[in-house]
């Protein structure tokens, strides 16, 4: 091991967040104030570097020394002064700032392909890239492959779309290979607009020369000479990075006319979205580039057939084409071993919600619900009970309790009512309403259908309606079945997938929680508590103290009581905000 | 319409020949001069280009990042994304509602002081609920926090 | 050539053809709202759905492409019930008021509610409200009552060329407008009113004209200009109350605003319909017949040809002709006349 030492700082959007940026102005400054190069005799190096996954703890940092590596969790910049002084200076580790058992457990159960790097490499220089092997797989496609050994191994990885659907990526490519037309296209979708989902960012973030090496190998095994990554404009780090990445993949020769010195051309344009979640769909995605209206048209015929200006496009998301690199690098059966029977590879997640520990994970596709939630998720916080984890955003459904044990792949969440999507992973507990939850996303999703197809335009809208007087104790008899009739005929009928999956949300639901529904519906009872039409709020007399908090909090001035006395709520003019729920300290305030 | 105006659409009309632009990259690109979509603007840059004016607004109206109006000098934008969502986001909005008085159907202030906004999501699920103030994001956020913030804000008024 | 089974029969048609064009060979009828073979396949309304075997979800038969050994079902009862959903939402958010709606007895979505039998509607909810700024002389949009299957989007820009409007915003709120919502500013050809379905786009000419019980219907050509496009009036009692244009007629039914919306001075009372000769030097014009006419310009001619010579005379064709009125009018000037004094007012 090199004798030097090297601190890495998470600086993804998460870290930034979390004020990594500070911690790391506070290294420069130690580093500079200690003259530490000088004083240890070790080159020392401050390093940026992407997401680490474990999201909850951070800002984490890692501190190697001569190759001994140990993370920290939770810093902050006034933490900076000590580790330099102790651990880099002294060479004592700072015990009861480290990671515990339980970081160790997070990565445990995982397999990272995808993010293995994210953590080890500045993604704003291509040299630490080029070090750990990166464009290796490249240039040995180019130099020993042929187009057709390409889409052979991929079709041999069995790698299937990470974007949702999961369509075998080898068939797709196989299909846009033989099409007549030599013009082709190749795009990435990195319009990653799943509420809840933000692997496609972190890669970015963290190592965006995985996707342009990716998305070259793809390029030479379709014959396409230009791609573009449509990239949400939400994430402007990840494109501030993408761009460097492609600048510096240029200027070494990587990409433009003959890559790494072959006679193939390719080249990558960054398109950046303009905030429209329906643009995540791929045709809609078409639209978009080409500067129209992102409305989406029929399939077939299919973009491999019909895409960019008229011609065979292949679309793929981030996670797909940053796991082409390990799959060229270490073969197709070592990929293929990996997974459950129709779902090879890793999946990564983004593990949130009512959960321990949140962030980032890589695992194997077949892994159970319970192992993801349980033993890398840590439980449910604050000791409540698990309801239910959503999958696939609002595309997708909610997973209950007793479906813990299936494993997690493509064909088993569908079977269950959800679906891969993208990849979000949003742990409810009891005090999460289903009824409110499918609320929620319908309101997402009629927000952001396009309009263009009659049950996606007014369907979605009716839902939400029907949706909205359920939590508000105006739903009827009859309206679960109205819900199950028009939720299955969007479904049939619409457009697009973002139609076509809208109702997932709302008949997942009424699947698992059909008594949360008849409980609003017959009994104007909310048992989550969460709608707060259904709910009744009153102060407890002898909890209250008489503080007089929720009485200033009180926006509409139900609230009435003497300074030290109990107080009382008016429930006629409650507007139930719950904002003296929220403020009082004694847990004195009540809602039913 | 101002020769300052003018000078610049030129520019940018310019740089959309070089680079081979589209309606939306024109716009992105009046937006990231002038921080909204002027009216004008459209007109003029629909004239030169050749791109007829109804298109311009069928994008300008469809995708959400285009802006008709001036925006705030400060922006808080709530995160709304799902796990924001089951983390009370709701209730931080309802502060900022509270704390803030928008003219009904508009998202900023009379005094053009701070503009408020929603957003899917942010993927920064695991802060949530995360509020992002003039490009800052700021994690765990509650409704008390937010007044402080809020009002930090409205103290820098002249 | 690409055969294909649709409802059990089978069909050979040629490679590019959409199942829809080959279920219409077959003479099988869909229901469709934004289906129209002179424009490109859309796909928004969704009423044209069909099941195809190996296709997990219906697909409309309008943006399918047929291919080899395709086998395609139209109708069946889960079909009906999908299609009578989509009717049913469409109308959630329509005025749903046809009893004073010009378009009552000649609109699509009318026929598709009786078709389904529409009377209640499980899906009421918010209907979209839309301001009316009609200032313009030609057309009134009503789009509360617009089911925006996009007709006029498309032929504004595919046919016409002008691209007046477009879709504005999105999802529920979906309308369609001129730029920044203002009025309407185009040549007011009217196409987008002619391929309307409903009653959301309609002529203000004819707005209140009568219904289409007392209309009757007559074939003719338009006398604006040399295309001599066929032309369909539309008239109650003696006046002329629209001017409509076929499908199949060599113009394919397009019109131009003189053609479609210009037709008042049919039915004004200070027409001109005979000839008029002014008798006497500084006298009123009076009306003659055609014989008197022509006797007085061939005695006229003859005379001055006589007295000048022919080039005395010129001649000035019209470009309301067609082109072989114009011909003769320039043969009638050098073989009869004797000059080559002929112009053309189109010649400027």
């Amino acid at each position: 091991m090199s004798r030097e030492i090297v601190v890495n700082v998470c600086m993804d959007t998460g870290g930034i967040a979390s004020g990594s940026l500070e911690v790391m102005e506070a290294f420069e400054a130690e580093f500079a104030r200690a003259g530490l190069t000088a004083s240890v005799e070790k080159h020392c190096k401050l390093h940026r570097v992407g997401c680490f996954g474990f999201c909850a703890r951070d800002v984490l940092v890692n501190i190697t020394i001569d190759g001994e590596c140990i993370t920290y969790q939770y810093i902050k910049p006034d933490m900076v002064e000590r580790l330099v002084e102790e651990h880099i200076l002294e060479g004592n580790p700072v015990v009861e700032w480290q990671v515990d058992q339980e970081y160790e457990d997070f990565y445990r159960l995982q397999q990272r392909v995808v993010l293995a790097n994210n953590s080890k490499i500045d993604p704003e220089n291509i040299r630490e890239y080029i070090d750990i092997d990166g464009y290796g797989a490249i240039n040995k496609v180019l130099r020993e492959m042929t187009p057709a050994d390409v889409i052979e191994c991929v079709k041999a990885s069995e790698l299937r779309g990470r974007g949702g659907a999961g369509f075998p990526t080898g068939l797709k490519w196989e299909i846009c290979a033989r099409h007549k037309d030599p013009m082709r296209y190749l795009i990435c979708n990195a319009d990653e607009g799943d509420p809840g989902a933000f692997m496609d960012r972190s890669v970015i973030e963290g190592n965006p020369h995985s996707l342009i090496e990716g998305m070259s190998i793809g390029a030479y095994a379709i014959g396409a000479h230009t791609g573009y990554v449509y990239i949400r404009a939400e994430y402007p780090l990840a494109v501030e990075r993408l761009n460097k990445a492609l600048q510096q993949a240029r200027d070494n020769g990587f990409l433009g006319k003959g890559i790494h010195g072959s006679g193939f051309d390719f080249d990558i344009k960054v398109k950046l979205g303009a905030g429209a979640f329906v643009c995540g769909e791929e045709t809609a995605l078409i639209a978009s580039i080409e500067g129209e209206r992102g409305m989406p048209r029929a399939k077939p015929p299919y973009p491999a057939d019909k895409g960019l200006w008229g011609k065979p496009t292949i679309i793929n998301n981030v996670e797909t084409w940053a796991n082409l690199p390990p799959i060229i690098n270490n073969g197709a059966e070592w990929y293929a071993a990996i997974g459950s029977e129709n779902s090879k590879g890793t999946k990564v997640f983004a593990l949130t919600g009512k959960i321990k520990n949140t962030g980032l994970i890589e695992v194997p596709m077949g892994i159970s619900l319970r192992d993801i939630i349980f033993d890398i998720g840590g439980g449910i916080e604050g000791g409540k009970l698990m309801k239910a984890v959503q999958t696939g955003g609002p595309s997708g459904g909610c997973i209950p309790q007793a479906h813990l044990d299936m494993r997690v792949d493509y064909d088993n969440l569908v079977n269950v009512g959800s679906m891969m999507g993208s990849g979000g992973m949003v742990v409810l507990d009891e005090s999460d309403c289903m009824v409110n939850i499918s609320r929620f996303f319908l309101e997402f999703t009629q927000a952001e259908s396009c309009g263009k197809c009659t049950p996606c335009r007014i369907g979605t809208k009716r839902l939400l309606e029907i949706l909205t007087r359920i939590t508000e104790g105006e739903g009827r008899k009859g309206d679960i079945e109205l819900l199950l009739d028009l939720a299955n005929d969007i479904k049939d009928t619409s457009l697009c997938g973002l139609g076509m999956s809208a109702p997932n949300p709302v008949l997942s639901t009424i699947r698992y929680f059909r008594h949360e529904y008849e409980a609003h519906i017959l009994h104007k009872h909310c048992p989550a508590k969460v709608c707060r039409k259904l709910l009744t709020f009153f102060i407890r007399e002898d909890l209250c103290t008489g503080c007089g908090v929720c009485l200033k909090s009180c926006p509409a001035g139900a609230v009435s009581g003497t300074k030290k006395n109990p107080h009382h709520i008016d429930t006629s003019v409650c507007i139930k905000c719950g904002a003296c729920y929220d403020v009082c300290k004694f847990k004195a305030v009540l809602k039913e | 319409m101002e020769q300052d105006t003018l000078v610049r659409l030129e520019s940018i009309y310019t740089r959309f020949k070089k680079q081979e632009g589209n309606a939306i990259s024109i716009l992105q690109d009046i937006q990231d001069e002038f921080g909204y979509v002027p009216e004008d603007a459209v007109c003029w840059i629909a004239e030169a280009s050749g791109i007829p004016e109804s298109k311009f607004y069928g994008i300008v109206t469809f995708y959400a990042q285009f802006y008709q109006e001036p925006r705030g000098k400060n922006v808080v934008t709530t995160c709304c994304g799902t796990v924001c969502h089951v983390k009370g986001a709701h209730r931080v909005l309802f502060q900022i509602h509270e704390e803030i008085t928008l003219p009904p159907g508009e998202d900023t202030t009379k005094d053009g002081l701070i503009t408020i906004e929603k957003v899917a999501c942010l993927g920064a699920c695991s802060l949530a609920p995360v509020v992002v103030i003039n490009d800052k994001v700021q994690g765990r956020m509650t409704p008390d926090k937010m007044v402080r913030q809020l009002r930090k804000l409205q103290e820098k008024k002249p | 050539m690409i055969t294909l089974t649709i409802n059990g029969r089978e069909i050979s048609v040629s490679e590019g053809t959409t199942v829809f064009e080959a279920a219409k060979e077959l003479e099988i009828e869909m229901p469709t709202l934004c289906y129209e073979p002179r424009l490109k396949p859309y796909g928004g309304c969704r009423l044209c759905i069909v099941e195809i075997e190996g296709i997990p979800k219906p697909v409309t038969a309008c943006t399918t492409p047929a291919t080899e050994n395709m086998v395609v079902n139209t109708n069946s009862d889960y079909l009906y019930r999908l299609r009578r959903t989509i009717v049913e939402l469409l109308l959630s958010d329509h005025p749903n008021d046809c009893m004073i709606c010009t378009r009552a007895g000649d609109c699509t979505l009318q026929e598709l509610a009786y078709f389904y039998k529409l009377r209640e509607n499980r899906f009421k909810g918010e209907t979209r409200k839309h301001d009316r700024i009609d200032e313009n002389p030609f057309v009134k949009r009503e789009m509360d009552k617009c089911i925006l299957c996009g007709l006029c989007v498309r032929v504004c820009d595919e046919v016409q060329g002008v691209n007046a409007i477009d879709f504005v915003n999105r999802g529920f709120n979906s309308n369609i407008s001129p730029p920044y919502e203002k009025d309407l500013d185009c040549e007011f050809c009217g196409q987008c009113v002619a391929i309307c379905p409903t009653g959301a786009l309609t002529g203000k000419v004819w707005a209140g004209e009568g219904r289409q019980k007392n209309v009757k219907h007559t074939e003719t050509v338009c006398g604006y200009c040399g295309c001599g496009c066929n032309v369909t009036l539309h008239t109650v009692r003696d006046r002329v109350v629209r001017i409509s244009s076929k499908r199949d007629s060599h113009n394919q039914g397009w019109l131009c605003a003189k053609g479609r919306f210009g037709y008042e001075f049919i039915n004004k009372n200070d027409r001109l319909k005979t000839p008029l000769i002014r008798r006497k030097k500084g006298g009123e014009l009076e009306p003659a017949t055609w014989e008197e006419a022509f006797d007085l310009i061939v005695s006229r001619f003859n005379s001055i040809k006589k007295k000048y010579g022919p080039d005395a005379l010129a001649g000035l064709a019209s470009a309301r002709c067609t082109n072989e009125e114009n011909y003769a009018f320039q043969k009638f000037f050098r073989a009869v006349i004797g000059t080559n004094n002929i112009d053309h007012c189109a010649r400027y």
